[in-house]
């Protein structure tokens, strides 16, 4: 018996999205080279990396819990970062 | 919802809870490095431009393409492997084992050009006009990441070597897809982190 096929069409498309934003990302060298241009690349880094766990890693699919304790990482770096701003900007 | 699904989905909420938890922790571990880098960038502008622009920004951009195609081949083996199509999981996985070697193998090269260019900070590390000794902090921070980075990637090979071992004997399938979602997200963390190194350290200055 064939076995089935696995709908794939869909990541691969999230790929192609993916290699689309890097190109964005190296275009972004084009700019002038200011502070926005680094804030622009840092914000097509977090739209990769949050496609990457949206999809990839499969938080869609995940229930509350999971997606609270996936987000406690990035809870205790913005404390970490925090502290650290209000530190060297107050210096 | 029966039994058994219930036991299985238990099971899944329970490996993917202990595996973020993980996770998290990588975060931080990542997290003060770049912290670091962010203080030091700030303040040194002048010699992070001048290091970003000492990188080989094809062989940056093409690792960082490299692990983006190795993403999605780890998401297919993971549908694949739910599926219970073991040997398109095994396929896939065997692609993203080879998309990870040619990462490392990209990495070796850079670090060798790096080494010969006499950038590696120590005593023999040569200072550039443009910018001066905090070039080598720049130098420092990037070895110190993606040298950390490199590990958790030889780590990640090692990973999906065992996991596509496990899918071709037949222990990892839709009655056990635990490994493979655990390696997978391992993977995909991976990932996430370059995605973030390779604007820092390949794109500033040019």
């Amino acid at each position: 018996m064939k076995p089935s096929p696995v709908p794939c069409r869909d990541l691969i498309a999230i790929g192609g999205i993916l290699i689309g934003l890097l190109a964005l990302s190296a275009l972004t060298t084009l700019l002038p080279p200011t502070s926005w241009r680094t804030a622009l690349g840092l914000l097509i880094a977090a739209a990769k990396a949050a496609m990457v766990v949206w999809f990839f890693m499969r938080l869609k699919h995940q229930h509350g819990l999971v997606r609270v304790f996936s987000s406690a990482g990035v809870v205790w770096l913005c404390f970490l970062a925090v502290l650290l701003a209000s530190d060297y900007l107050t210096r | 919802m029966s039994t058994e699904s219930a036991v299985m989905a238990r099971h899944e909420t329970t490996t993917q809870l202990g595996m973020w938890s993980f996770l998290a922790t990588e975060m931080l571990f990542f997290g003060g490095m770049f912290a670091a880098y962010v203080i030091f960038r700030t303040s040194y502008p002048a010699a992070f431009a001048a290091g970003g622009r000492s990188m080989d920004f094809w062989l940056g951009t093409g690792n960082t393409a490299i692990l983006l195609v190795s993403s999605v081949f780890m998401a297919i083996a993971d549908r694949a492997v739910r599926a219970g199509r073991s040997r398109l999981a095994e396929g896939c996985l065997l692609a993203a084992l080879a998309l990870g070697l040619g990462f490392l193998a990209i990495k070796a090269v850079e670090y060798t050009g790096h080494a010969r260019h006499h950038e590696v900070p120590g005593a023999s590390f040569h200072l550039t006009a443009a910018g001066g000794p905090s070039e080598e902090i720049f130098f420092f921070l990037y070895f110190a990441m993606t040298g950390l980075h490199a590990a958790h990637m030889l780590l990640g090979v090692g990973a999906v070597a065992w996991l596509t071992w496990k899918v071709r004997r037949g222990a990892v399938g839709p009655d056990r897809p635990e490994p493979a979602a655990v390696v997978g997200l391992y993977w995909h963390f991976v990932d996430c982190v370059w995605i973030f190194l390779y604007p820092l350290f390949y794109l500033p200055g040019r």
